[in-house]
């Protein structure tokens, strides 16, 4: 950018520039007092001495110290803390319960089998959780640590790190520094004391905005005089409005009201300044941006909400079961403990089974039971899907192709747990403003006397015309783009321009040629009104010799290098004059002409113009405007009419070409006549009070009439890299896209027709309460309408609208919302919204303009609770923080913007284009593997947890477990936890390419094929199924009643226990393999590792002391091994556990095959690679037919050539239509 | 927002981030990163759906036939003595009988060889309703003290029959110690007596390595109550085989325990006498009690479920192997046949 030339910038009076906005309050605070008088009451308390900090280090002037923290914990709140967090999960809670009963003799299990598991998982988020918060920590020890200088004593500043300021510190502040805290400004290298900042990290703008310190403290500018500065500032407490601020300063015994014009916020950046002095007011997490930070509300996927529900199912089996179980001990305990004499039911001490009181020992083993079939709740799940969600992250952020070249950025996944919820997105609700574009203006088109200059096209028109080229064979009418040769080429080679900020090419105005044109004089005009109108600073670019520019807007640079390039270049700017380098051919060295500025007319949203008036070298005076079109064409004088006509023509072409446009116009005055106006002006300047903004303004309309139309400007706001492509693409993936921008309305449209979401032939329902169309006729009157009335009126149109959809009969209308903020608001009401939702969703796009931030927060909420189903946001900007933080993700583009947006998202990626691969890649992977990880998840415990139920009806409800304690301790955590974290994490259904090529796939998500309850409860039942078929077949051939083994030896419990749980594993991992469809060194390793691992477990426990294996002391070598029947066993119970799963897969793959499954077949089978055609047909057919996008707009276009053609003759070709 | 100062440092370095920063960014290529491991993508193609019923099948009759057929071959004698053991003037008090010590508890029964036992011919008890499995009972054993001497007093899980109520350890403790089976049997055949031999009944490790050769009975059957069977105080307990094989408790309330084995082949028709010492009291809780010999083959005892098992299995993937055939016959999908594809099928569905 404009930041190599470190001239010293001359000192100019800007207030002289700045007409509006900039008189001094100077008004001493004993007169006026509205608004401060409340100083030291409640609420503003604070008082600050100002290079004092001394007296800030008591109480009660203590305040914090700039030391900022954004962790979660510190060293010592860190255990109590995080272990809290991880017991708020309900599973968790109930482990640990079942860890502290376990020390009690009502444990079924040993102690450490309980909390060795519980330990490893909850240590395991932890060890994640402080992981993270290491990181957090790290980053704030760098800002921290940023240094400032600071004033020390006598007049003498030194370096500090930020964390030691403290309030009441003066610190001085350089070009391009961020502001340590928050400050007063007392003075800068201007002379009337004003600075540039840039509030990029607080509200997302990019605009550089002024900030004017107060008279008094203009001669603090150098070093030395701050020895003997004493003030005290007394203002409000710290609060999180940014743009308001109450307090005054009480300086050489004399009080002067602050406002917040004067107050510099922690974190904004000074800009185009050279230094300012400024008095630390707020430290720390005092500061306004602080204040303003809120920890992002944390979301959890749809799967995982309905994970909890099927938590809370098997919970409940839990406790059905353990009924059961404490019921039949009850009942055993009372009818026949008494006969059990080996139990000694008479032993006094005995309780837990005293045959008098079944009624407690009922109770006491309910409690038993609920550890006992805690099986039936995954313990590892939640941290596996832990596990499988990091890694699924790092994928995320390792893809090279969500990696951005040019800005060095990756795609980084902010938060896992939502890894699944990008492969359901149903809604996309986009920002426009640096998300679809860059915000980076290209000069494009002109249209000057009437005559249209500029050659170069929109990337919407090439676009276009590259496809109906492509497309020429009008007789099919099956339309295919090729994502293999993206479009994005096509455009490189056509723009060679190199400028930035000017594409446009036309030799009839460049190179000085324009002087042979029929009206150069007008040509001219418009040249010099470019040059001229506009409140830019010429930066000097040292490297190249030409000049930068700092505009306030990216269309005004744009205008300014246009003119550069034409010839007219901007050069210098004093406080009253702008000097431009006039060159009329290349030839010719430039003149540079000096324009005297005697006003300026700043432009606001209101007024939607600007003009200058200027004095040439002539004398003769001009007022400059520039403004929307419709507004100069107000005002145009009746021979100032002249192009009228022409360029009203050329305007609709630029915005139907999806470009911004401004019209040029102009007038000269009379001396006298400016004379008078001006004093008139000056007297308004000069008012005080309420009305001076309206007063001005009133002035200034005066001075604006009667005005020559020169033409008009076409600017392309350039949209981001592959835009276009990725919305077609999402679109035909199934997803809705809307788009809210706080542009105004025309803008927005022109947005929508530029990426492909609006389309000539699309019925346009345009809903506002303001005229935003000059054509309407009844546009003064609806002005004039009231709230309520506006409200009825917008009632009246979302009916009208909702009754035109619905009598629709072309299948391939489309129609498109268009809402402005205002209407917005009424359409947001609780009486409203619901019909205004029915009529959104009707609509193939939404693009609502002029929303605050907080209405895109409300849109967001609004569909998400209104349709029901997922909503992705996507923005880079501040202003869309809450729409991010509200969406059920929030995607942030990691762009210009500032990182606002970024740091409330969940996944942050540096280019819009890259949502394509983040969703249907990314996304749809991960929703699969994490449906199908938490399905088996509960299929496993189930199938292993029911067999422990079973048992017990053989073991008198006693709470006797048939497996060793170490068996099922490693159950979940080792000996069938990798497997199924393989699965989650490298599962793949299909490659990359493929769901890329088919859109469709990525439908599976939304429509939640994978976790419906059908499959859920289907997985269910699969272990249900397993666990009978486990239990009764291991029970019948390990019956105690005969030998199992050629040397007559009967099986013990240990060894039925053995030998069942050597099936489980088989049969669970059997399984795990049936449902993987992917198989890399990875998956191989994990599923047949866990059963190696099983036997090598049992080998080494086996060898291990008995006093710690008991009786599984060498079962496996000994007992086990040699006995053919625990082998043949494992073979039969494997097998039949999963042979009904093998004969449903089959069956559904045979008969019902699902999209994967026959892609799968077909990349297989190399039939993409034999078969071109079909593949290629497929894939187009993959793709949902859309009515936004390209491909529809190319399908609309011949739907209307084909139209024409039936009508005329069959001759026409294509090229008439682009 | 949690951080809204990290992302000044972080704007501040992409101000005038340098080519080598760039560089350290960019993810590193590598096959796993970008998922793009070489991978074995099994389809579950007609063919090997067929193939799997049809070598599950073939596998499992085979085994099916060689289980069902050494099941078969294995000879077993049961006699339930439980009942017919109580002398008929004690019927009906069947407690009293058995917990009267001086009550004559020998019983005579006769069991006819049905088919010749080959050597060796095993002995089991069968005991049945006896929770052997009841917690309260598995948890009741100290094997610390069976291991090692020094730890005699460690007897507190085995409560209540841990200590004498005198305080001594008792050795073996615990409740399964405590109940052992004490019914004794005699055989004898035509007036020879057959020798059994009690050798070897437990498993090796167990003896060696979990019953110490050094740890000697104490104290046992001194308690409050007596249980069941008495311990020889001089034998140490890695040579108590029957102690050993009753502490595997079993998994299931009706079991057979080895008592011994019969080295010795018994012919068909054989008459065998059994003498019974019937002192163990089932009759409380109404277990039955039986005597069985049986001989064992590689699968062990009788065991007819497994082949069935096997056969039913092979067999209904046999009828799913042509269930398949039949299917893919008449309902014949090309695959990767794209018309199966969910847009080729319903095409309305699809525009929505």
């Amino acid at each position: 950018m404009a930041r190599t030339g470190r001239r010293k910038r001359d000192r100019l009076r800007w207030s002289k520039l700045y007409t509006f906005s900039c008189l001094r309050p100077s008004v001493q605070l004993e007169t006026s007092d509205t608004g401060t008088a409340s100083l030291g009451g409640p609420g503003f308390s604070r008082v600050v001495h100002c290079n004092q900090p001394r007296l800030h280090y008591k109480k009660p002037l203590k305040y914090p110290t700039n030391y900022i923290s954004t962790t979660k914990y510190n060293i010592i709140t860190f255990l109590p803390k995080a272990i809290f967090e991880q017991f708020r999960r309900v599973a968790n809670l109930y482990f640990l319960m079942a860890a502290i009963l376990s020390l009690t003799p009502v444990a079924p299990f040993s102690a450490v089998s309980m909390i060795a598991p519980l330990a490893f998982v909850v240590g395991l988020s932890m060890a994640k959780e402080a992981l993270e918060d290491w990181r957090r920590f790290i980053q704030d020890m760098k800002v921290n640590s940023r240094k400032v200088s600071v004033h020390k004593s006598e007049g003498l500043f030194g370096y500090k790190p930020w964390q030691k300021l403290r309030v009441g510190d003066v610190v001085k502040v350089e070009k391009d520094q961020f502001f340590p805290a928050d400050l007063l400004l007392l003075s800068s290298s201007y002379e009337d004391g004003i600075c540039y900042v840039e509030t990029m990290n607080l509200d997302g703008e990019t605009n550089l905005k002024v900030k004017r310190s107060l008279e008094v403290t203009l001669p603090l500018d150098e070093d030395e005089v701050f020895k003997e500065f004493r003030g005290i500032i007394r203002c409000e407490d710290p609060n999180p409005s940014l743009y308001t601020f109450v307090g005054n300063l009480e300086y050489e015994r004399q009080v002067y009201a602050i406002d917040p014009t004067q107050i510099l916020l922690r974190d904004s950046k000074l800009r185009n300044t050279q230094y300012i002095y400024g008095v630390v007011i707020f430290t720390g997490h005092d500061t306004k941006v602080m204040q303003n930070s809120t920890d992002s509300p944390s979301k959890r996927s749809r799967i995982e909400r309905q994970m909890d529900k099927i938590i809370y199912i098997l919970f409940s089996v839990l406790v059905l079961i353990s009924l059961i179980s404490s019921i039949g001990f009850a009942v055993n305990i009372k009818y026949y403990m008494h006969n059990w004499w080996f139990l000694q039911p008479d032993d006094k001490d005995n309780k837990l089974y005293n045959p008098k009181t079944p009624a407690i020992s009922g109770l006491i083993h309910l409690i038993t039971a609920l550890i006992l079939y805690g099986y039936l709740i995954p313990i590892s799940l939640y941290v596996s899907i832990e596990v499988v969600k990091v890694v699924q992250a790092m994928f995320i952020n390792q893809d090279l192709q969500m990696y951005d070249e040019e800005a060095g950025i990756p795609a980084q996944a902010r938060t896992s747990n939502l890894n699944e919820e990008l492969g359901q997105v149903h809604t996309i609700l986009s920002d426009k403003t640096g998300t679809l574009t860059c915000n980076q203006m290209d000069f494009l088109k002109c249209s000057i006397a009437g005559v249209s200059y500029g050659v170069g096209s929109s990337e919407v028109e090439m676009a276009a015309a590259k496809h109906m080229a492509s497309h020429s064979d009008l007789g099919t009418s099956e339309i295919e783009i090729e994502p293999s040769t993206p479009i994005t080429p096509v455009f490189e080679r056509v723009r060679k321009s190199t400028i930035k900020g000017f594409s446009f090419e036309d030799d009839r105005l460049m190179n000085g040629n324009w002087t042979q044109e029929p009206n150069s004089g007008t040509i001219l005009m418009f040249f010099r009104i470019l040059a001229l109108c506009h409140t830019a600073i010429p930066e000097l670019n040292e490297e190249t010799g030409g000049f930068n520019y700092e505009a306030e807007s990216p269309d005004e640079g744009a205008f300014l290098v246009a003119a550069r390039e034409f010839g007219f270049e901007f050069c210098k700017r004093t406080q009253s004059s702008v000097f431009v380098r006039e060159r009329y051919s290349p030839s010719e060295g430039p003149i540079e002409r000096e324009f005297k500025v005697l006003n300026l007319l700043e432009f606001n949203s209101k007024r939607k113009r600007m003009s200058v008036i200027v004095r040439d070298e002539s004398g003769q005076i001009l007022l400059l405007c520039k403004g929307a079109d419709s507004i100069i064409f107000e005002r145009l004088s009746k021979n100032g009419r002249t192009y009228e006509v022409d360029t009203t023509r050329h305007l609709s072409e630029y915005g139907e070409a999806g470009l911004r446009t401004l019209a040029l116009s102009y007038r000269v005055l009379e001396e006298s006549e400016y004379l008078a106006w001006n004093a008139e002006f000056v007297k308004a300047k000069t008012s005080i009070g309420a009305d001076r903004e309206a007063q001005l303004e009133r002035v200034a309309e005066l001075m604006e009439k009667d005005l020559i139309l020169v033409g008009a400007t076409a600017v392309e706001d350039k949209l981001q890299r592959g835009v276009p492509q990725c919305i077609d693409r999402l679109a035909q993936a199934g997803l809705k896209i809307w788009v809210l921008t706080g542009d105004k309305m025309e803008t927005a449209i022109n947005i929508g027709y530029a990426c492909s979401l609006l389309r000539q032939g699309m019925k346009q329902i345009s809903l506002s309460t303001a005229p935003s169309d000059p054509t309407q006729q009844d546009a003064k009157k609806m002005f004039l309408l009231t709230e309520q009335a506006a409200k009825e009126n917008l009632s009246l149109q979302i009916s009208n609208a909702l009754q035109m959809v619905k009598l629709e009969r072309d299948p391939h209308a489309a129609f498109a919302l268009i809402i402005d903020g205002k209407a917005l608001t009424h359409a947001l009401h609780d009486d409203l919204k619901n019909r205004f939702l029915e009529l959104a969703v009707e609509c193939a796009s939404v693009i609502c303009c002029r929303v605050s931030p907080k209405q895109k927060a409300l849109v967001t909420r609004l569909v998400k609770e209104g349709v029901g189903k997922t909503t992705l946001a996507i923005g880079d900007g501040a202003n869309d923080v809450g729409m991010i933080q509200e969406a059920d993700i929030g995607v942030g583009i990691s762009g210009v913007e500032g990182m606002q947006a970024v740091m409330a998202s969940d996944f942050s990626i540096s280019q819009f284009r890259f949502l394509e691969r983040l969703l249907v890649v990314h996304g749809h992977w991960c929703y699969k593997r994490i449906a199908q990880m938490i399905c088996y998840f509960f299929y496993k415990n189930i199938a292993f947890g029911l067999t422990i139920f079973y048992f017990e009806a053989y073991a008198a409800f006693s709470g006797q477990s048939v497996y060793d304690d170490w068996y099922m301790l490693l159950f979940n955590v080792v000996l069938t936890s990798l497997p199924v974290i393989s699965l989650g994490a490298f599962e793949q259904d299909v490659s990359s390419d493929v769901c890329l090529q088919f859109p469709a796939l990525y439908q599976q998500g939304p429509k939640n094929l994978f976790f419906d309850w059908y499959r859920i409860l289907g997985w269910m039942g699969n272990g249900l199924y397993s666990s009978l078929v486990l239990y009764f077949l291991s029970i019948s051939i390990f019956s105690s009643e005969s030998a199992f083994r050629s040397d007559g030896q009967t099986a013990d419990m240990a060894a039925v226990g053995t030998a069942m749980f050597t099936c489980i594993i088989w049969a669970v991992n059997i399984q795990i393999a049936l449902t993987m469809s992917h198989f890399t060194w990875i998956q191989h390793l994990c599923v047949w590792g866990s059963i190696a691992s099983w036997y090598l477990f049992l080998l080494a426990y086996g060898t291990a002391s008995p006093l710690i294996s008991g009786n599984a002391f060498q079962i496996l070598v000994e007992s086990l091994g040699p006995a053919a029947i625990y082998w043949i066993s494992t073979l039969l119970i494997a097998v039949v556990c999963n042979l009904p799963y093998l004969v449903h897969i089959s069956y559904q793959r045979a008969c019902n095959p699902l999209d994967h499954h026959v892609i799968q077949e077909i990349k297989y089978y190399k039939k993409d690679l034999e078969d071109h055609d079909m593949w290629k047909r497929e894939r187009s057919k993959a793709r949902q037919k859309t009515k936004i996008g390209f491909t529809a707009r190319v399908e609309a276009k011949i739907r209307h050539l084909k139209g024409r053609l039936h009508k005329k003759i069959p001759s026409i070709t294509i090229q008439t239509v682009s | 927002m949690s951080s809204p100062l990290a992302s000044s440092s972080n704007l501040d370095g992409s101000d005038d981030t340098s080519p080598q920063q760039k560089q350290s960014k960019k993810p590193k290529y590598s096959r796993f990163t970008q998922q793009e491991l070489p991978a074995c993508k099994p389809l579950l193609t007609p063919g090997i759906v067929i193939g799997i019923f049809a070598l599950v099948a073939v596998l499992f009759i085979p085994i099916g036939l060689a289980s069902l057929s050494a099941s078969e071959s294995v000879v077993e004698v049961i006699d339930r003595y439980d009942a017919d053991c109580v002398p008929s003037d004690m019927q009906g008090k069947e407690l009293d009988f058995i917990q009267n010590s001086s009550t004559n508890k020998t019983c005579t029964r006769r069991l006819t060889i049905p088919k010749t036992m080959k050597s060796p011919v095993h002995i089991y008890y069968e005991l049945d309703n006896f929770y052997q499995n009841h917690r309260r009972y598995v948890k009741s054993r100290s094997d610390k003290q069976l291991l090692q001497p020094s730890k005699e007093g460690e007897t507190k899980i085995c409560a209540p029959e841990g200590n004498t109520p005198d305080g001594k350890p008792i050795v073996p403790c615990g409740l399964i110690a405590w109940s052992l089976f004490n019914d004794t049997y005699q055989f004898s055949i035509d007036s020879g007596s057959i020798q059994v031999n009690k050798k070897n009944i437990a498993w090796a490790s167990d003896r060696s390595h979990k019953f110490s050769k050094d740890v000697y009975p104490k104290n046992f059957q001194k308690g409050a109550l007596i249980g069941g069977g008495k311990l020889n105080e001089s034998i140490p307990l890695s040579e108590q085989e029957d102690l050993i094989v009753w502490m595997r408790t079993a998994a299931l309330p009706t079991f057979r325990k080895l008592y011994g084995r019969i080295e010795k082949d018994l012919n068909a028709n054989d008459v065998i006498t059994v003498v019974i010492e019937n002192n163990y009291n089932t009759y409380s809780f109404g277990g039955k009690k039986k005597l069985v010999l049986s001989t064992a083959t590689w699968i062990g005892g009788k065991n007819n479920f497994l082949g069935v098992a096997y056969l039913t299995v092979g067999g209904m993937c046999l009828s799913l192997a042509l269930a398949f055939i039949v299917l893919y016959l008449f309902k014949p999908r090309t695959l990767g046949d794209p018309s199966y594809l969910s847009w080729n099928r319903n095409p309305s569905a699809s525009t929505d």
